[in-house]
């Protein structure tokens, strides 16, 4: 049985959409922290792969590329203790007081 | 820099594809376990990503070989000419020698 994030040979007869999209500016700073991580040696791309394919399979299919780059960065950045948990529900909760947040 | 002595196979080879699906990372996609290809090359010899996804520091390093798949072989209702070629870089430890001789 594939995981979820083993696509190759997957049955389906939807043709491929190889059309050029931009990224949006979010996307484009979660590339960039992902970047600087690599930079400073908090993170390889293996284990943003691995990060990205342990998300729950209900996960992995209804987010974006980069929202999967987002979660990924959150699980790395707990996992090598560069952020806590609780530092990081404070900050959401900071920013959705502030009304910057869903 | 590629260190071919230390290396288990060489090109022109004939190898299968181990069939395994761990729950950790791995490199190797489902849909090629089990196939039959040819070494067409020797890539390098490079720290083993199944590891260096949990922190570790991949050593010791693997050998990655460029094999090379029959596309008819690989794809069950594959429509295109038999002299279509699939290639992929897979590392040694999912290797192993083809046992039967090449038929074709």
């Amino acid at each position: 049985m594939a995981r979820v994030h083993d696509r190759g040979g997957w049955p389906t007869d939807e043709p491929i959409d190889q059309s050029p999209h931009e990224s949006m500016d979010w996307e484009l700073r979660v590339h960039a922290l992902h970047s600087v991580l690599g930079e400073k040696g908090l993170r390889r791309t293996d284990e943003l792969r691995r990060a990205i394919e342990s998300l729950p399979p209900e996960q992995y299919e209804s987010m974006t590329y980069y929202e999967r780059w987002t979660a990924a960065l959150e699980a790395l950045l707990l996992e090598k203790g560069v952020l806590s948990v609780d530092e990081i529900d404070r900050k959401v909760d900071e920013l959705e007081q502030a009304g910057i947040l869903q | 820099m590629t260190r071919l002595e230390s290396a288990a196979f060489q090109p022109g080879d004939r190898v299968v594809v181990r069939v395994d699906y761990p729950h950790r990372h791995i490199r190797t996609p489902r849909y090629i376990q089990g196939k039959t290809g040819q070494i067409s090359a020797l890539c390098g010899v490079f720290p083993n990503p199944e590891t260096l996804a949990y922190g570790e520091n991949g050593l010791p390093p693997q050998p990655l070989y460029r094999v090379e798949f029959v596309q008819a072989e690989v794809w069950e209702t594959y429509r295109g000419p038999l002299t279509d070629k699939l290639l992929m870089d897979i590392y040694e430890g999912w290797l192993e020698p083809a046992n039967h001789p090449a038929n074709h």
